[in-house]
């Protein structure tokens, strides 16, 4: 049984990400020797500074959020999470080919749907689903394309095994902070840098760029203007947004900045309306077009969808990728790339219960301290369940919320996340971390190497979250 | 550029501008009221502030009766109203923070630390008793905004768009204190010319830092129609009628030129309106009459406005 602070069932040994059987993973080996030979005092020192160096470079960067409100500042750890080239290669493959599989879904349920018709995924999952959106049905994008940027969840439990936690394929954020952590280390900690051969992160934009231009429409002559559409100053990742915009020199653009005229998209400029080719949209398909979609929104442009139907705009992900990293769809992604590909899964999906099913539902409520259960739509961790972290009374409490609506639940067994060395009050000890790739698909799939590493800076705790306690790393992929 | 980015732009500098001119306005009736009190004749000041800086309508829906201290209140604090000085700080900075990435650093730093002051005053209770140092306070933030901007931001649509917005915003502002004279009624005992007039005048002229000034132009006492031709005509005044509307027409060239040559109403009109003034003749202007001049003046500013929106800024 668990104790009040639900320690005892946690996995055992989680796989520690910097030392193995036999010490010290060799690409740790000079952060080892960094953190050993610099005294305590000395660290203490380094990490004051490394605060105050990151708050300003916090506020700078903050010029996008609230005025260096610190609240929106997620704490940073200096300890780099490291991958080497081997381990980065293969989950690029994996990444890649999750990637293309995914797309290859979309396009055939919004066309033939062969693969609901070969009976590989049920009807109900993707003709019912929320996500689906009749409207793209027998659309053409440029390119194919449907899932230009995606931010897929990994995690690893051993040195070869990494599973996929979720694909996220509608507007993933977070990729400002693989920018900005790097930025960080880089200055914090040039000698430490200098001592690894890092591969770069920062032609992140550039890549973007050149994908999003890939796919400009087919009727676009010249060179393609392309825009990052905003619901505005108070959405919470506006800073990322105004960040990517400059960083790639684009207009960051306004539902009310743009206009439709006989299908056709255009900005409002001072120089009179100028014609829009690409929109990289941080919009959710719901509010992007009031004639379409939900009639009250006021961050989207009316006229929207009509104009990229006609296929004068390409509208960066495409409407409808939702269906794809649907918590209920996720199970089914590995028969996806079987079906489409032909290939077998390089990264593993974590084994999923839907307690919609009655057998799963027995397994799950026979099971419950052992397992995650999450809400089939929910994001943010907000209202999961940690078995191995929840006392007895929590445990009765959700089991009661499991049998009243088990279909909006889905669980999985709690994996031993890997832990990598954090700066904690007490010193170093090792903490839960995940990481998320970006994956670029454009006439071609790139992927910068590294990513957004999250970390649990709670002791023992799997939820990596910023909105539930969690910080993040910088990743570092070593190049050879 | 976008034209949201321009609009957010425009009415930044604008909105920065009315707020200080707004801590002049109110200044202008502290001076006109105490001199008034000192002389044992105390009048309408705080009327002819409030009617000036066309707050009076909204005022007396609030208000029975005039009193300096709501006035004062009024004018400074009070967010029901949007030319109130905070009021003004709250929405430069909403446009300021809409339009962040198009704004330097050293123009946000400025603004947002005003705001962020500003807010605090607030939290920890504002009375009409503080406010001549808060208006002196207002003013000195809102010079370090402006040199900012002057300072640090590239010179294309960007800075166009916030100097005609500091630029409008002044011409009108620089009319409605001089208006303020027109509206301050004179005791019986008090004529033309007599000790409260002439204090008066001193009043408007230092409410736009223009005493000094006057004397090195003039080298003469303070008479009505120099103050006058000083505050609309004289080109070396840089807070005059002419010196706003000069910015104004060359800041329209420019634009016009970075937008290849494309002109609108609002090119004619500005051009029209700095033409009367760089020509005009004081005595012209007093035989129309001060009042109905200005009065005709900030109509055809606000005009000016609706055009420079039209063109450039829907």
């Amino acid at each position: 049984m668990s104790d009040a602070k639900g320690k005892t069932r946690l996995p055992a040994a989680a796989f520690d990400e910097m030392r193995g059987p036999d010490g010290c993973y060799a690409k740790y080996e000079p952060i080892r020797r960094w953190l050993e030979q610099t005294p305590a005092e000395t660290v203490a020192l380094k990490r004051a500074e490394a605060e105050l160096l990151f708050r300003r470079i916090g506020i700078t960067f903050a010029v996008y959020s609230e005025g260096g409100d610190p609240e929106r500042l997620i704490p940073f750890d200096i300890i780099p999470r490291v991958l080497d080239g081997e381990e980065w290669r293969l989950l690029s493959r994996g990444l890649a080919q999750r990637v293309r599989a995914i797309n290859a879904f979309l396009r055939d349920i919004y066309r033939g749907r062969e693969i609901l018709r070969a009976e590989q995924v049920p009807d109900r999952l993707v003709l019912h689903n929320e996500g689906f959106r009749p409207e793209m049905q027998d659309l053409d994008p440029p390119q194919g394309v449907y899932c230009h940027i995606s931010g897929i969840d990994v995690v690893r439990t051993a040195p070869d095994q990494f599973y996929v936690l979720e694909d996220n394929c509608r507007t993933p954020s977070g990729v400002s902070y693989m920018l900005e952590n790097r930025e960080a280390m880089m200055r914090l900690f040039p000698d430490l840098c200098a001592q690894h051969r890092l591969a770069p992160v920062s032609r992140y934009p550039e890549e973007l760029l050149e994908t999003l231009k890939s796919v400009a429409p087919g009727n676009c002559t010249g060179e393609p203007v392309v825009v990052l559409l905003t619901p505005g100053s108070y959405n919470s990742a506006y800073y990322e947004h105004s960040f990517l915009a400059d960083e790639m020199g684009i207009e960051l653009v306004e539902g009310a900045d743009l206009l439709v005229d006989d299908n056709v998209v255009y900005m409002r400029t001072t120089e009179g309306p100028r014609r829009v080719d690409v929109i990289y949209r941080r919009i959710d398909d719901d509010f992007l077009d009031p004639l379409a979609f939900r009639p009250e929104s006021l961050v989207g442009t009316a006229g929207l969808l009509n104009a990229y139907r006609a296929g004068n705009v390409t509208l960066a992900n495409a409407v409808g990728t939702g269906v794809a990293d649907d918590k209920a769809v996720y199970p089914y992604v590995p028969a996806m790339i079987r079906f489409y590909l032909g290939e077998e899964p390089i990264l593993q999906n974590v084994p999923t219960y839907s307690c919609g099913r009655a057998e799963d539902l027995r397994y799950v409520l026979d099971h419950l301290p052992e397992l995650v259960v999450k809400q089939a739509r929910g994001s943010g961790g907000y209202g999961m369940l940690v078995g191995p972290r929840a006392s007895t009374a929590e445990l009765a409490a959700f089991a009661e919320k499991l049998k009243a609506r088990p279909a909006d639940y889905l669980a999985q067994p709690t994996l031993a996340l890997s832990t990598c060395p954090t700066f904690v009050a007490e010193g170093v000890a090792p903490r839960h971390v995940d990481l998320r790739p970006f994956v670029l698909m454009g006439k071609e799939i790139r992927i910068v190497p590294g990513g957004l590493t999250r970390v649990a800076l709670r002791e023992g705790s799997l939820v990596v979250n910023s909105s539930q306690g969690g910080g993040t790393k910088d990743t570092w992929v070593l190049e050879g | 550029m976008l034209s949201r980015t321009a609009d957010s732009l425009y009415w930044l500098a604008r909105y920065v501008e009315r707020a200080e001119n707004t801590a002049r306005t109110v200044l202008v009736g502290h001076w006109m009221a105490s001199m008034a009190r000192s002389l044992g004749n105390p009048g309408n000041e705080w009327e002819s502030t409030l009617i000036a800086s066309g707050c009076e309508p909204g005022y007396r829906a609030k208000h029975e009766e005039v009193t300096p201290a709501g006035v004062v209140d009024y004018l400074v604090r009070d967010p029901e109203n949007p030319s109130s000085l905070f009021s003004c700080i709250e929405t430069a900075r909403r446009n300021a923070r809409a339009v962040r990435t198009a704004l330097t650093v050293d123009m946000w730093n400025a603004l947002n630390e005003t705001w962020l002051r500003m807010r605090e005053r607030l939290i920890s209770g504002f009375t009409p008793d503080q406010a001549s140092e808060v208006l002196e306070w207002v003013k000195q933030r809102s010079q370090l905004f402006n040199g900012a901007y002057a300072n640090t931001m590239l010179r294309n649509d960007a800075y166009y768009f916030t100097r005609l917005g500091t630029f409008l915003e002044r011409a009108d502002n620089t009319a409605r204190l001089l208006d303020v004279k027109y509206h301050v009624l004179l005791p019986q005992s008090e004529g033309i010319g007599g000790a409260l007039d002439y204090y008066q005048w001193q009043a408007i002229l230092r409410s736009v830092s223009g005493l000094r000034s006057y004397h090195w132009v003039y080298h003469d006492r303070l008479k009505p129609w120099l103050v006058a031709e000083l505050l609309i005509l004289r080109p070396e005044m840089p807070r005059s009628l002419v010196s706003c509307y000069d910015e104004i027409a060359r800041t329209l060239d420019l634009l016009a030129e970075a937008h290849s040559g494309k002109r609108g109403e609002c090119h004619r009109l500005a051009g029209e309106v700095f033409a009367r003034l760089r020509y005009g003749r004081i005595q012209d202007v007093f035989d129309l009459g001060l009042h109905q001049f200005l009065t005709e003046f900030i109509n055809r500013t606000t005009g000016l406005g609706d055009e420079i929106a039209a063109l450039y800024l829907l």
